[in-house]
């Protein structure tokens, strides 16, 4: 089992002046696994996120990937440097899509860093030396294997902003994986999805991890993802880790149930209070 | 009239309420800017209204207004024309009048002495005739919405005849250029105007890798020209270095100030970044000022060393013992043309170089950093592309391709001082890269010939250069907010020609 860890996430805490995002949150992911992670809004899940892919420095703690030549410490990294040296990529909760470039374009730019150390400073690429032409004929294969995997082989070239909202979300999962990551973080994939995508979702991101072989980090609300595709679920609430484990045990954790659904506690607000709680829809 | 008026949806209430409140607008416009004239009197200057003006401004205003209004509601036709037509005589009249009021101009002309000679009467007949004949064919009297849709897909086919064959245009403007020597070799006013908007073009080109691709918006280019242009005349004059030595030191030089500039400042973005750029665009323009042991200041250098033919031959009448003359070297008569024809040649040369350099950029990962990073800078840094070495690649290729017009520019003047770097030129080039269309290539070179040639060939017009000026910004915003030719062009497609994803886009 330890073996099998691919990343460890030990006493991080974040802070922001005084509030604390993140407060002494210890877990692991585990390759060829899902990791959920849940919790109420506000529960400083994309924090965990940001610190993990460079976004943010962490306050306290130590973010170990454990990738294939060994363990690199995240938190140590600059920005851009994750996904570049350490295999972390990520997508966003709000689609963050190079709108006005193809899809196809898209996914040969997050294949740069390669080409990039093929192209030579752009001086084989600029001569279309044969370095630096196999390497873009290489790219061009991977992401048609990606454009295939998430059916978006047809619309290759269309501008990505074009795209529907739910191809959009699976090119953003694409263009991850064109960076060939050995650690996969989404989040909120199936946000804004019907039933039939978030289907179709579940079975990419399986597949994903069947065959790619890599360990998936997921941050989601629709608790259908959740439950069905996920090995391991951890929640967060108020920036700490309330439960984690199976889904199953997670799902009747009284902890978990208390977090989301709140406790009886109607009668002891204010009446004032309780009455705002029960207008009328008409009010609105 | 109230006839014609009955059949709109407007009441006669309402148009006399929309009328008056431009009157207003018309009035409050115009008593200012027209109403009001100094007059030299033996008592000093004085003011005197020009009443007859401002009633004319309001009346016109007024009638083209009601023109608009009869559009608007799809009624007759035919009164729409006249109404515009009264408008824009009434326009005439006012500036004519305007004109009259002008000490300077030697020969007023006005709507009595305009009727007096027969050619006159010819042409301003004929104007009418256009004017009636625009308004009246243009005029609609059916739905708005068609005659858009119509507009639309006359510019929608235009835009794919222009995307498909952009390599063919573009093959006919350098065959044009090339040969405009041969067609105007001995018109010196020509090969210079030639010449000087291949240096802007040039100069857009160069920029269009910072703003276009990368989304850099940089005010301090000149700074680039700046540094190229004393690279070359201090190498010069105190080393007697070579002008072709120096190009590309100068080049150098100007990357390495873009580096130098970009390191701490590309961490800021958009507005900051631009008053940033700004400012270095003018402290490198003081410093050329007051460094005057090096840079001879406000006095600037002066006879810098002309090009050699490629180190072959001097251009000169006399030459210097030992040195062959261009004229000798292919025995032919001397021309004082040789040097100029040559020196347009030169910089053709190195303006298509900087052009064929940005195209394959475009399409090698570096490039399609550059637009990455102009599209999203958060998911780039998530993909793993450095955000700083990425825009410094961008500000120092931009640069060196300043530098090396500059370099040409000093060359080419033998004379430079800080005059010719001041903020008026980053703001002419970038507005040539504006009006283009970002990224667009051919879009420069419009907006070069516009902007550079244009104001140089009706210097007679200069007096109205920042009328026709703003009238063309106001078009530009209106119908290209986006800039002449702002297309993107796929830099790799997977299944589809062109063709097909041109005539996508615009269906």
């Amino acid at each position: 089992m330890t073996d099998n860890k691919l990343l460890e996430v030990e006493h991080l805490t974040m802070r922001f002046g005084g509030l604390v995002a993140i407060d002494n949150l210890s877990f692991t992911a585990n390759k060829r696994e899902i990791t959920a992670i849940i919790g109420p809004n506000g529960a400083g899940k994309t924090t965990v996120f940001n610190c993990l892919t460079g976004f943010y420095v962490p306050t306290e703690g130590r973010l170990t990937l454990h990738a294939k030549d060994g363990p690199r410490l995240l938190e140590r990294a600059e920005g851009f440097r994750i996904s570049r040296n350490n295999g972390v990529a990520r997508t966003f909760q709000n689609i963050r899509l190079f709108t006005g470039m193809t899809v196809l374009e898209n996914l040969i730019v997050a294949q740069h860093n390669r080409l990039m150390d093929a192209s030579l400073f752009s001086l084989a690429g600029l001569f279309n030396l044969k370095r630096y032409a196999s390497a873009e004929k290489e790219a061009l294969e991977r992401a048609k294997f990606w454009l295939n995997k998430t059916g978006l082989y047809e619309f290759a070239d269309w501008n990505a902003g074009n795209l529907p909202y739910g191809n959009q979300r699976r090119l953003e999962i694409a263009r991850a994986m064109c960076v060939e990551p050995s650690l996969l973080c989404l989040d909120e994939p199936a946000a804004g999805l019907n039933p039939r995508e978030s289907a179709e979702l579940n079975l990419l991101l399986q597949s994903i991890r069947d065959e790619q072989g890599i360990g998936l980090l997921l941050i989601e609300h629709d608790m259908s993802v959740v439950m069905q595709i996920s090995d391991h679920v951890i929640v967060l609430d108020y920036g700490k880790k309330i439960a984690d484990g199976n889904p199953d045990a997670v799902k009747n954790d009284p902890a978990v149930i208390r977090a989301y659904l709140g406790e009886e506690e109607d009668d002891e607000l204010p009446p004032e209070v309780a009455s705002d709680l029960h207008l009328d829809p008409k009010a609105q | 009239m109230s006839s014609l008026l009955t059949s709109a949806r407007v009441t006669p209430a309402e148009i006399a309420k929309e009328l008056a409140f431009f009157a207003v607008i018309a009035f409050m416009m115009s008593i200012m800017i027209l109403g009001v004239e100094t007059v030299d009197r033996p008592t000093g200057l004085e003011l005197a209204l020009r009443w007859d003006l401002v009633i004319l401004a309001i009346a016109s205003t007024l009638v083209g207004r009601l023109g608009l209004i009869v559009r608007r509601e799809h009624m007759s036709r035919l009164l729409q024309a006249v109404l515009i037509v009264v408008s824009a005589v009434m326009v005439f009249e006012m500036f004519v009048r305007f004109r009259d009021m002008d000490d300077r101009w030697a020969a007023p002309v006005t709507f009595d002495m305009a009727f007096q000679s027969v050619t006159s009467v010819i042409v301003f007949v004929a104007m009418i005739a256009v004017v009636f004949a625009i308004a009246y064919f243009s005029a609609s009297t059916k739905r708005v919405v068609t005659e858009e849709e119509k507009a639309q897909s006359i510019s929608s086919r235009l835009q794919v005849a222009y995307r498909t064959n952009t390599k063919k245009i573009g093959f006919v403007g350098i065959l044009f250029f090339f040969i405009f020597p041969l067609l105007f070799g001995e018109n010196r006013s020509a090969i210079d105007l030639a010449t000087l908007v291949m240096i802007y073009i040039m100069l857009g080109w160069g920029l269009n890798i910072v703003v276009g691709l990368a989304g850099l918006l940089d005010l301090g280019y000149v700074a680039f020209y700046a540094v190229g242009a004393y690279s070359y005349a201090l190498l010069s004059q105190h080393f007697g270095l070579s002008f072709w030595l120096c190009l590309p030191m100068a080049g150098i030089f100007s990357a390495s100030f873009g580096i130098i500039l970009g390191f701490p400042v590309l961490r800021l973005r958009g507005d900051y970044l631009a008053i940033v750029t700004l400012g270095f665009g003018e402290i490198i323009r003081v410093v050329l000022i007051n460094w005057y042991n090096l840079t001879g200041g406000p006095d600037g250098i002066a006879s810098i060393e002309r090009p050699s033919f490629f180190g072959l031959a001097e251009f000169s009448r006399r030459v210097p013992e030992g040195v062959t003359s261009f004229s000798d070297l292919f025995g032919i008569d001397y021309s004082s043309m040789h040097r100029l024809i040559f020196l347009y040649y030169l910089i053709l040369i190195l303006a298509l170089v900087t052009n064929f350099v940005t195209m394959r950029l475009r399409k090698l990962p570096i490039g399609r950093a550059w637009e990455a990073l102009r599209e999203d800078e958060i998911a780039c840094r998530s993909l793993g592309i450095n955000p700083t070495n990425t825009k410094l690649s961008a500000f120092a290729i931009g640069a060196m391709f300043g530098g090396f017009a500059g370099a040409f520019f000093a060359t080419r003047q033998g004379f430079i001082s800080p005059e010719s770097f001041t903020f008026l030129e980053s703001a002419v080039i970038l507005a040539i890269v504006v009006m283009g269309g970002m990224g667009s290539q051919i879009g420069v070179v419009l907006a070069a010939i516009v902007m550079i040639g244009f104001p140089e060939m009706f210097r007679e017009l200069a007096e109205y250069r920042m009328l026709i000026f703003g009238a063309g910004m106001v078009a530009i915003m209106l119908w290209r907010p986006r800039g002449l030719l702002s297309f993107r062009d796929p830099t790799i497609l997977l299944n589809m020609s062109k063709k097909e994803k041109v005539a996508g886009e615009n269906s």
